[in-house]
C-alpha cells in the first residue's frame, strides 16, 4: 500500500567545475498513512530529495535519473516527474503539500493567516463559495489549536509555534494524501516542539495522510516516526522501523549517531561520537562514502560501493522488521550488535 | 575558586520605537531580572532555558557587551566597572565570549592566521612576527586543527562548521582568559560534530583551569558536560543544582516540563498530550511566579507573590512555593 514510490532518484547540482551529486540512487517507499522519518546531517541530501519529490527544484539543481510515482486512492498511478505545469498545480496541495522549516519565511508577511488559507482554497478549489471558504479557514485553524479570531492576524503577530501551526493548517487545506515536513520544529523550543509533534500525530490519526518528516535530530525522529531512512552523502544508507533502528542499528553511521547524543535518562554512558567530518560532495571518497570515518572499515569498503539490501540472504530481520542497510560488513548485513 | 560572579543582575531594554505607555514612556522589556550566577575555575556550569528566556542576555552582561540596569559584576571578588578604555580591554583579556554561529562570527575576508593574530597583537601577547607565528601555531594545536600549516592560511569558507567553531574557540583562547562564556556553541553544528567541540571545551576547562559557562537549550547535553546546571525561565533563575541530581529529580515544575518535552527515544512512558502554551511576554510578565500561567500545580499564592529562593541542600536551590513538597506533580 504505497502512496509514493521513489526509484533510483538522482539529483545533481550543475556547476562550472562539474556536477555535484546531491542525491544518488535513492529508492524509498512511503506507505499510506505512515510517518516516514528522513534523517541526515546538513549536506546529506535530505532536503534536496524532498524538493525533488515536490518538484520544487530550481536550476542549477536537476533531476538526472529515476522516477517518482504517486498512487491515488482509486488505484491510478501518477508519474510525478512528468507532470506539466497545470497538472502540477492540481497535484500540489490536493495530493501533496509541503511545510517548510521557517514558517516566518513561508508565510506571506503582508497578508493575514485567514487570507492565506483563503488564497489556497480559491485557487485549488474554485467551486467553493466565499462563505464555505471562510468556514473552512476557521475550522482548519481551530483544528491545529489556533482560536478563530486569530485568522485576522498577520504572521508577525503570532508566536513561532503559532506560525508553524498556521503553516500546517494551510498544508491541510485540501486534505492531501502526503505532507512533506522539512524540519518543521527546528526553530522551536522543546516544549512547543512537543506540542506540535502531538498535533501532527493527532491530525494524522484523524485525516490519514502520510508524512515525510525531515530532520537532523534522530532522537526526535525515533519518537514520532513509524519508519526511518538514514541518509549520508546523498544516499540512503539504512531504513527500518523506528524501534528496530533504535534497538539494533545496522549501519555503522546510524550506530555512531545513536552513540553521539547525550541521553536524559538512565546511567550516563560514555559518548563515542563519530570521528572526522562529513565528506565534501564535490570529491566523495571512493567506495562507501562513510569508510574514512568508520571504525569497522575493511579494505573492500574503499573500493566497492555497498548497495541498499535486506542483507545477504534477502530475508527479513529476526524481529520481522523489513529494514535495509547499505554496508559490506558481515556479508552485507551491517553491524551486528545492540546500540 | 569563584572567578566571575554576577550578583542580582537585572537588564531592562527600552525600545526606540513602539507604542508609548503611561506618561509617554515606552514600556521596557524585562529581559533579565535578579540573576545571580557564579563561575568557578576549572569547572563547567550550564545555563539552560528556552529561546527568549534571557540566557544570551546574561552571557552578554557577564562579558560586558552592555551594562546591567542594576546588579554587580565581580571578577575574582573585585567589582568591575569598566565599559571603555584600558580597563575595559583588561576585562576583555580575562573574560571571552564564543558565539552560536561560526558562519557569521568570523570575517569572511580574513585568513585563520589573521583571526588569531589580531587578539595577540592588540592585547600585547605577541611582540614579534616570529613570536606571533609560534603562538598562532600553538593555538591551532590546542583546538586540534592539525596540521597547523594547512589551516593557518585558510579562509573561513574553506572550513566546515565544526572547524570554524574551533577557530572561534582558539581566538577566544588567544588572550589567555580566565573565564569563557560559550553561548550555544554547538547548536548550529551537525550532530556528529557537536561531541568533539563540547569535549574540547570540557578539556580546556579541566586542563587550563578556565571557568566555563555553557549556555544551551539542550538540557541533555548540559547533563553530560556541566557539573552544575541553572535553569532560567522568562528572565529569572528558577532552579539550580548539580547536573545529575537536577536532571534526575527536578524540583521545579518548569524543569520537569523541560525534561519531559526533550526528545528521548529511551522514554518508557510517552509524555502527556496536553497543550502547554508558550512563554510569556517580557514587556508585561505575569505577576508572582512567572511560570504560574503554564504551571499545572499552581496555588493562589503563585500569581500574587514571586517565590524566594529555597535552599534544598547539596548545592541545590529553587524558586517555587512548593519547593518543600518533594514531588508536587505526584501528589
Amino acid at each position: 500500500m504505497n502512496v509514493l514510490e521513489i526509484r533510483d532518484l538522482g539529483v545533481d547540482y550543475l556547476s562550472q567545475t562539474g556536477a555535484v551529486h546531491a542525491v544518488a540512487d535513492v529508492s524509498l517507499d512511503l506507505r499510506r498513512g505512515e510517518i516516514l522519518g528522513l534523517a541526515g546531517e546538513s549536506g546529506s541530501g535530505k532536503s534536496t530529495l524532498a524538493n525533488a519529490v515536490a518538484r520544487l527544484l530550481r536550476p542549477p539543481a536537476a533531476i538526472t535519473s529515476g522516477s517518482v510515482v504517486y498512487h491515488r486512492q482509486d488505484g491510478t498511478a501518477v508519474d510525478v516527474l512528468a507532470l506539466k505545469r497545470d497538472e502540477l498545480r492540481a497535484f500540489r496541495w490536493k495530493e501533496l503539500a509541503v511545510v517548510f522549516q521557517s514558517a516566518m519565511n513561508s508565510l506571506n508577511p503582508v497578508s493575514t493567516v485567514g487570507a492565506q488559507i483563503d488564497d489556497v482554497l480559491r485557487i485549488h478549489a474554485p467551486k467553493m463559495s466565499r462563505k464555505d471558504r471562510a468556514e473552512r479557514a476557521v475550522e482548519l485553524l481551530q483544528r491545529v489549536g489556533i482560536s478563530a479570531d486569530r485568522r485576522r492576524s498577520y504572521p508577525h503577530e503570532l508566536s513561532g509555534g503559532m506560525r508553524q501551526r498556521a503553516a500546517i493548517a494551510i498544508a491541510l487545506a485540501l486534505n492531501p494524501e502526503v505532507i512533506i515536513m522539512d524540519e518543521p520544529t527546528t526553530a522551536l523550543d522543546v516544549v512547543v516542539q512537543r506540542d506540535i509533534l502531538h498535533e501532527i500525530r493527532a491530525l494524522r490519526e484523524e485525516y490519514g495522510f502520510a508524512v515525510v518528516f525531515i530532520t537532523h535530530d534522530l532522537s526526535l525522529l525515533m519518537e514520532i516516526s513509524d519508519r526511518i531512512a538514514i541518509m549520508y552523502a546523498g544516499r540512503v544508507v539504512e531504513t527500518g522501523t523506528a524501534e528496530a533502528l533504535h534497538r539494533t542499528p545496522r549501519h555503522p553511521y546510524t550506530l555512531g549517531l545513536l552513540r553521539s547524543f547525550p541521553r536524559l535518562h538512565g546511567p550516563r554512558e560514555e559518548l563515542l561520537g563519530i570521528p572526522g567530518t562529513p565528506p565534501d560532495l564535490r570529491s566523495l571518497p571512493p567506495g562507501c562514502a562513510f569508510h574514512p570515518r568508520c571504525g569497522r572499515a575493511m579494505e573492500e569498503c574503499s573500493t566497492r560501493l555497498p548497495l541498499l539490501t535486506r542483507g545477504a540472504d534477502g530475508a527479513d530481520g529476526a524481529d520481522g522488521s523489513d529494514g535495509e542497510v547499505a554496508c559490506l560488513l558481515n556479508g552485507g548485513r551491517g553491524v551486528e550488535e545492540a546500540s | 575558586m569563584i572567578v566571575l560572579e554576577g550578583r542580582n543582575l537585572t537588564k531592562h531594554f527600552t525600545s526606540a520605537r513602539g507604542p508609548r505607555g503611561r506618561l509617554g514612556r515606552r514600556p521596557p522589556v524585562r529581559a533579565v531580572e535578579d540573576v545571580s550566577i557564579a563561575l568557578r575555575a576549572g569547572s563547567v556550569s550550564a545555563l539552560v532555558g528556552e529561546s527568549g528566556c534571557g540566557k544570551s542576555t546574561v552571557a552578554r552582561l557577564l562579558a560586558q557587551v552592555y551594562p546591567a540596569t542594576s546588579g554587580d559584576l565581580l571578577l575574582r571578588g573585585e567589582p568591575v566597572r569598566a565599559h571603555r578604555g584600558a580597563a575595559f580591554r583588561d576585562y576583555r583579556r580575562q573574560v571571552q565570549l564564543i558565539f552560536q554561529d561560526p558562519f557569521s562570527s568570523l570575517n569572511p575576508f580574513h585568513r585563520v592566521r589573521y583571526h588569531l593574530a589580531r587578539p595577540l597583537r592588540i592585547h600585547g601577547h605577541a611582540r614579534s612576527d616570529e613570536q606571533e607565528r609560534t603562538m598562532v601555531a600553538e593555538l591551532l594545536e590546542r583546538v586540534s586543527l592539525t596540521p597547523v600549516e594547512q589551516f593557518m592560511d585558510k579562509l573561513p569558507h574553506e572550513l566546515s562548521g565544526g572547524q570554524r567553531q574551533r577557530v572561534a574557540i582558539a581566538r577566544a583562547l588567544a588572550v589567555q582568559p580566565v573565564a569563557l562564556i560559550a553561548d550555544e556553541p554547538v547548536s548550529m553544528l551537525d550532530v556528529s560534530i557537536r561531541l568533539g567541540v563540547l569535549r574540547l571545551l570540557e578539556e580546556l576547562a579541566k586542563e587550563s583551569g578556565l571557568a566555563l559557562l555553557y549556555i544551551t537549550h539542550d538540557i541533555a547535553s548540559a547533563r553530560y558536560f556541566a557539573e552544575d546546571i541553572t535553569v532560567m525561565y522568562a528572565g529569572r533563575l528558577i532552579e539550580s543544582g548539580p547536573s545529575e541530581a537536577l536532571t534526575q529529580s527536578p524540583r521545579h515544575p518548569y524543569t520537569r516540563l523541560l525534561l519531559e518535552s526533550a526528545p528521548d527515544p529511551d522514554r518508557v512512558t510517552p509524555p502527556d498530550a496536553t497543550r502547554h502554551g508558550e512563554p510569556p511576554s517580557l514587556i508585561a510578565p505575569p505577576g508572582g511566579c512567572r511560570f504560574h500561567p503554564r504551571c499545572t500545580v499552581a496555588l493562589p499564592v503563585c500569581s500574587s507573590e514571586a517565590p524566594g529562593r529555597t535552599e534544598l541542600g547539596e548545592g541545590r536551590w529553587t524558586h517555587c512555593w512548593q519547593a518543600e513538597t518533594p514531588d508536587p506533580v505526584a501528589r
